[in-house]
């Protein structure tokens, strides 16, 4: 059995979670709460660290005047916590939301629809390739014909679009299945911890 | 002025569409420090969601009852590993790292390994082979799950490369789709909210 306080409050804390599974209990919140907050402190802590010293501390000390704009539109938005000033908040969440959504219309151009337009009008692939290859353009413009919602799904169309859904149902059993794999993954690795790192009946601890 | 946000969400957004069309190294210069200064926004975002989880959960503790203990625990985790962030960093061989692999590590991948029984009871109880698409995602995720584990091969050897077979080709055709349809919906939306046709962001502050 581990000697290590690090290891003992991660087993208990995992067990605590693991006791959900008989029923909510107060272990099961304590964790849940824990969580909550230690996560909550440590993303603020990064933020800091990561972001608000190196861009923002640290050349307001070096005399650049320039990051009192994102100082100035912080504070406005924090401005959201009391009702008077909550109006303040619009400046920084509009800087913020132009900010993406103007850096949205090319990356989404580039990377998502004429990336995959230019995948999908590739050369075939030679030989027995070329069957999969006919498989991925059918797939790729009949599920393209389900989500197209501008004219009923009949004739044609409709037929196209059945043919997709079969294409996006095969896509969704996929992506469930690798999302149980990975599920069952972190449970067997905690199983692990708890076996080998904390009580030690498994060897390679 | 209610029309100042918008008009700045424009600006900001209709600069940094024009920007990607411009290689000069000054636009580009102009592009990153606007990206800081968006990061800097969000890093107040999330002190003001963590004062909110503070105010909200102090509230609590305030009020008394049974739940206050566990709201006691958020705000001390809160507290204790913001201030310790703030003051001593979260690089390797601090107290917030050294609580991040204690408390914050085996409580997210416990959280997520816990998921492992509740799919699979939802799998249990929702999946029915009742149609064609229903029985290809059924069928998708049962041979994904077996192709991805060492007992699938045991128990025919066709399992691995049938999964390799669904996700490189009729997987990958409906997630092309799905991506151009993304692509497409993320790009009219930002539009919408550059052109200020979309308001709802800014909620009703």
């Amino acid at each position: 059995m581990s000697h290590s306080v690090d290891t003992w409050i991660m087993a208990l804390l995992t067990l605590c979670v693991f006791s959900f599974l008989y029923r909510d209990n107060p272990f099961y919140r304590f964790a849940e709460h824990l969580f909550v907050g230690a996560a909550a402190g440590y993303l603020l802590a990064v933020q800091y660290q990561n972001v608000l010293v190196p861009n923002m501390i640290r050349p307001l000390g070096r005399g650049n005047l320039l990051p009192l704009v994102p100082l100035a539109l912080g504070i406005m938005l924090l401005g959201r916590l009391a009702e008077k000033t909550s109006s303040a908040s619009r400046w920084a969440l509009a800087f913020y939301v132009g900010i993406y959504s103007g850096i949205a219309v090319p990356a989404y151009m580039q990377a998502q629809i004429f990336a995959q337009l230019a995948d999908a009008t590739k050369p075939w692939q030679p030989g027995w390739g070329a069957i999969n290859s006919a498989l991925i353009l059918i797939g790729f413009l009949t599920v393209l014909a389900y989500f197209f919602f501008s004219a009923p799904h009949r004739g044609l169309h409709g037929a196209s679009a059945r043919v997709g859904i079969w294409f996006l149902m095969v896509a969704f059993g996929a992506s469930f299945g690798y999302t149980v794999m990975a599920r069952v993954s972190l449970l067997i690795a905690r199983v692990q911890f708890l076996l080998r790192d904390w009580l030690g009946v498994l060897p390679g601890a | 002025m209610r029309q100042g946000p918008f008009v700045l969400t424009f600006l900001v957004g209709a600069m940094l569409i024009a920007i990607f069309f411009i290689p000069h190294y000054r636009a580009q210069q102009v592009q990153t420090q606007l990206l800081d200064w968006a990061n800097i926004v969000y890093a107040f975002a999330l002190a003001l969601g963590s004062i909110s989880l503070l105010v909200l959960h102090g509230n609590k503790v305030r009020a008394g009852g049974s739940q206050a203990k566990y709201s006691f625990v958020t705000v001390a985790a809160l507290v204790v590993i913001t201030v310790a962030g703030v003051v001593q960093g979260v690089e390797e061989g601090t107290l917030v790292n050294r609580i991040y692999n204690a408390v914050n590590a085996p409580l997210a991948s416990t959280m997520f390994a816990l998921l492992a029984f509740f799919i699979a009871s939802a799998a249990f109880r929702a999946f029915r082979a009742r149609n064609t698409e229903a029985t290809l995602l059924l069928a998708t995720a049962l041979i994904m799950m077996f192709g991805r584990v060492s007992i699938g091969e045991f128990v025919w050897s066709g399992f691995p490369p049938l999964t390799e077979w669904l996700l490189d080709v009729p997987n990958l055709a409906a997630k092309r789709g799905v991506a151009i349809g993304v692509g497409l919906g993320a790009v009219a939306t930002a539009l919408k909210i550059i052109l200020g046709i979309d308001r709802s962001y800014m909620g009703k502050a």
